[in-house]
């Protein structure tokens, strides 16, 4: 299966970007997967499954919504293996821009867009910093200057990144885009694997430091997704209390 | 490491590839300019001084890159939404050529100029082949910032910035690392009032602009700065500027102009013209001894339907045309 995570600020075009890029995966036959990571809310998972596509969310709630994601990382991606997915992506949404989801040998995308401001891809920092591929939206309303001018900034933050321009409304250049993600390296778990960035301190083994992903790392504040919840069991997506709590997930 | 950057000096590393000082400085560490006589690795670790060695790279390929320009494109055909063999089986667009792209909606316009941007191998729906000036080109058109095959210029375009007209030039200027910011600013500035006819200041600031001077800043800013040897235009609306001086600005700053329209005018004003239907190019065809000869009794009814607006526009009845 290969494994993509795709971060970026919120409204910048993840889910569109997503949707249309997994659409040329589906055409061409492959089963493809999104996990999406949000803070308080999200109903973009029924988007997805409008689009035929499997998903599972999980809200971070009161917890630290990066501490959240690598927690729940490899369950994900077990969860996608017993799918039988050829494609699962990660989603996150609501990450602080101290942070970044992405993981060593797993292809990272960031989706930034031209009306974010030029100051934006320095303020934003390791999510664009330590990705792949940049994915830039919303050049279709701003100048062509300004898009030349954003593009070389993103690249000023991160030099060796392949910079891509998508439409996240008619999908232009997500066609290119998919090409990248079939052509990523096959992930069978990402137990033991090391994020590229440490995150910022909160309240678990993942505050002081740790970077390895794995149950046997996990102490303090951890909270499980429940990716096994019953066909037709449905939440009603809110935030959850502080706590060891399950949430978020339904099929 | 391609450059061995560890085994150098600080002092050698300026001197050969003098925009690392800037680069350091930006990144907090302009203090090591202060110690010209250490080696960098002192200052830098292993991933640090790979992301110096990768943005020197791209530096260099960005300072190099006016050593091969591009002359011609060439799309080699592929095959139609049903399977077909493309018609078109190849056609060469070359630096000053104007080409329309004429096709009903979703007849494949979106997706041939896909092709070009992404550089085709083979590997797009339509199965198309893109070659510059004759060669299978490098990846870098498909992925750098600086490499953009294509610029857009589109109706829905705006400034979102909130800059003066002088200052949104010199930070593309900048962006583009120009030489001779001063003098390409005036320029476009001249360019861009000339096809808009109303004047504007330098110190006006771009979200203020009418529609049709926002319009003729994009269409010289273009011309000058961009890097791209191909423009896309998406339609030029006949409101606020002279839309032949805007074809020749950019044929006269060596581009490939692409040109998707429906409007007769601008269809004859191209020297060719490719039909799209079907997802395929069906023909290419060059505008008739007659069409041109059309051309001027269109541009009189033009300008006819111009002075019933602006008639209009000062209030008058339209009761004699």
């Amino acid at each position: 299966m290969r494994f993509v995570t795709v971060s970026g600020p919120p409204s910048s075009g993840k889910t569109a970007v997503i949707l249309k890029t997994l659409e040329h995966l589906q055409k061409a036959g492959q089963k493809v997967g999104v996990v999406k990571f949000d803070c308080l809310f999200t109903d973009d998972d029924e988007l997805y499954r409008k689009n035929g596509i499997a998903v599972r969310k999980g809200l971070a709630g009161a917890l630290c919504p990066d501490h959240y994601f690598v927690s729940n990382v490899e369950e994900c991606v077990q969860w996608g293996l017993q799918e039988g997915l050829d494609v699962l992506v990660s989603e996150s949404a609501g990450l602080c821009n101290r942070c970044s989801p992405h993981i060593r040998e797993v292809l990272a995308i960031c989706v930034i867009d031209n009306l974010s401001g030029t100051g934006t891809p320095k303020k934003i920092g390791p999510m664009l910093k330590a990705a792949d591929v940049v994915v830039i939206t919303k050049g279709d309303i701003v100048s062509q200057a300004e898009r030349e001018v954003f593009a070389s900034r993103v690249h000023m933050v991160n030099t060796k990144a392949r910079i891509l321009h998508v439409n996240g409304i008619t999908g232009q250049g997500s066609f290119e885009l998919s090409t990248l993600w079939t052509g990523a390296e096959e992930t069978a778990t990402v137990e033991g694997k090391k994020l590229r960035f440490s995150m910022p301190a909160a309240l678990c083994s993942y505050c002081l430091g740790e970077t390895r992903i794995g149950s046997d790392y996990q102490m303090g504040n951890v909270r499980k997704m429940d990716l096994d919840l019953p066909t037709g069991f449905k939440t009603d997506g809110g935030p959850q209390e502080l706590g060891p709590m399950d949430t978020g997930g339904e099929s | 490491m391609s450059r061995q950057l560890e085994t150098l000096t600080v002092e050698a590393v300026f001197a050969r590839w003098p925009f690392v000082q800037q680069q350091l400085a930006d990144n907090g560490l302009g203090e090591i300019a202060d110690r010209p006589g250490a080696r960098l690795a002192e200052f830098l670790d292993t991933d640090q001084l790979d992301d110096l060695d990768g943005f020197i790279d791209v530096m260099e390929d960005f300072l190099g890159a006016n050593e091969e320009k591009v002359s011609e494109v060439t799309i080699t055909g592929g095959r139609a939404k049903d399977g077909s063999p493309e018609p078109v089986a190849e056609l060469t667009v070359k630096v000053g050529e104007v080409i329309c792209i004429v096709g009903p909606t979703g007849s494949g316009k979106s997706r041939l100029l896909a092709d070009i941007e992404w550089v085709a191998r083979g590997d797009t729906p339509t199965g198309r082949h893109v070659t510059i000036n004759g060669q299978v080109p490098d990846d870098k058109w498909r992925f750098s910032a600086e490499y953009k095959l294509v610029a857009q210029l589109s109706q829905n375009m705006n400034f979102v910035m909130d800059l003066s007209v002088e200052e949104f030039l010199n930070l593309h200027a900048e962006s583009r690392l120009a030489t001779d910011p001063e003098q390409k600013i005036q320029r476009i500035w001249n360019w861009a009032n000339e096809l808009a006819g109303e004047p504007f200041a330098l110190d006006t600031p771009v979200t203020s602009l009418s529609g049709g001077q926002s319009r003729a800043l994009m269409i010289a800013d273009t011309a000058v700065l961009s890097s791209s040897p191909v423009v896309l235009i998406d339609e030029i609306e006949n409101a606020g500027i002279d839309r032949q001086q805007a074809l020749d600005i950019l044929i006269r700053e060596e581009k490939i102009v692409l040109m998707a329209t429906h409007d007769p005018i601008l269809a004859l004003m191209g020297d060719r013209r490719v039909i799209i239907n079907n997802g395929a190019m069906q023909k290419v065809i060059e505008p008739s001894e007659k069409e041109k000869a059309n051309l001027i009794e269109l541009r009189a009814l033009d300008e006819k339907l111009m002075g019933l607006r602006h008639r209009l526009r000062m209030g008058e009845r339209l009761d004699e045309i």
